[in-house]
């Protein structure tokens, strides 16, 4: 059940974070846990509270997927919530993990969700493949 | 879960207040969030309160500092202690390393520490987790109230309704006071880390 990520991991994760997400645009991306430890954070989150976005987005993950058992679906793969300046997206990443990313009004939900995506696929065997 | 970074030396375990409804593990927190400085805990977050019952839980990170050359953060967490909300609760135990269990020294309160206990067991049972094998503390709060007119149980009491078979090491407390409330803290991080890097180590 525990995870264990080596330095050489980590690095991994933080590269394929930077190439494909902030470099696309996205101020921040940020891979979580699903009992909400904080894996990594990208970005520049100065004025975030990282440790209470990882907490709160997996409780809001969990709770969500309650919601999909409800009305006869498995899970959501995605959230999405827009705000005025800055939209967050959620995706799961295996059955562990999600993938947030933060990004401004002028970055199109397309192509983060098509970045994501490629991210996603990435990080599934880094992050212990079986998932 | 724990989540070990070997690129920072830090360890991240998550400990989670169980215990009945009102019995005092919101104000564990609260606490510990007025009396520990900035540099070792994190901003409070409280979501969903209904007056001051918790309706999905509360968190607080803590930065304990280093153990063995392994920095140590810890995210302490409350569930909503009322019986119908045990939905959430189940949420909130996803990925458990270690458990402080609040029960209620008030004597009304009997019945609803055991079931509470019963509770916290099978929500475990049915994530795999043995009550006996992952690190379980015990406080028995609200022992101010000893004394005052209000009839509370005994410590030996509780040990009998709840501890007679989990043996586990036990507080009493007053997390409105602030008794006991580092006790347990230590108690739990102590175990809870002790358990994560045996786990480690059997890998
Ligand atoms: N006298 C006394 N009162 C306490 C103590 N700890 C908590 N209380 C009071 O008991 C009430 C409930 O405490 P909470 O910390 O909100 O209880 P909780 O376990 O979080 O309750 P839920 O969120 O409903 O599960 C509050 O009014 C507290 O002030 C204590 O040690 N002594
Ligand atoms: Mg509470």
């Amino acid at each position: 059940m525990d995870l264990v990520l080596s330095k050489e991991s980590i690095d991994n994760i933080i590269s394929v974070l930077d190439e494909d997400l902030l470099r696309a645009g996205a101020d921040c991306a940020l891979l979580v846990d699903r009992s909400g430890n904080l894996i990594v954070n990208r970005g520049d989150p100065a004025t975030l509270d990282v440790v209470a976005l990882a907490a709160l987005s997996a409780a809001n993950f969990g709770a969500t997927a309650e919601i999909a058992k409800l009305i006869g679906e498995d899970d959501f793969a995605l959230l999405f919530h827009k705000g005025k300046n800055e939209n967050i997206h959620f995706s799961k990443v295996g059955k562990g993990f999600i993938l947030i990313t933060l990004f401004g009004k002028d970055v199109s939900l397309g192509l983060i969700r098509l970045n994501t995506a490629r991210v996603t696929d990435t990080l599934i065997p880094i992050l212990g493949g079986e998932q | 879960m724990s989540f070990i970074d070997l690129s920072k030396n830090e360890v991240q375990c998550k400990i989670v207040y169980y215990g009945p409804g009102r019995g005092g593990k919101t104000t564990n927190l609260l606490y510990l969030h007025q009396a520990l400085t900035d540099s070792v805990r994190g901003k409070m977050v409280t979501i969903d309160t209904k007056g001051d019952r918790t309706l999905f839980f509360d968190f607080l990170p803590l930065a304990l500092g280093q153990i063995q050359g392994l920095s140590i953060k810890i995210q302490l967490y409350t569930v909503p202690g009322q019986v119908m909300y045990n939905a959430t609760r189940k949420l909130v135990l996803k990925g458990v390393d270690g458990i402080v269990f609040v029960a209620d020294s008030l004597k009304v309160q009997k019945e609803k520490n055991v079931e509470s206990l019963e509770n916290l067991r099978q929500n475990l049972a049915e994530d795999n987790i043995d009550i006996k094998e992952i690190p379980l503390v015990l406080q028995y709060n609200k022992r101010d109230l000893g004394g005052s007119n209000i009839p509370i149980l005994s410590v030996e009491e509780l040990q009998e309704d709840l501890n007679k078979e989990l043996q586990v090491s036990s507080f009493s407390g007053s997390a409105l006071k602030g008794d006991g409330v580092f006790e347990t803290l230590r108690e739990i991080s102590k175990g809870t880390v002790k358990y994560v890097s045996r786990k480690l180590l059997s890998r």
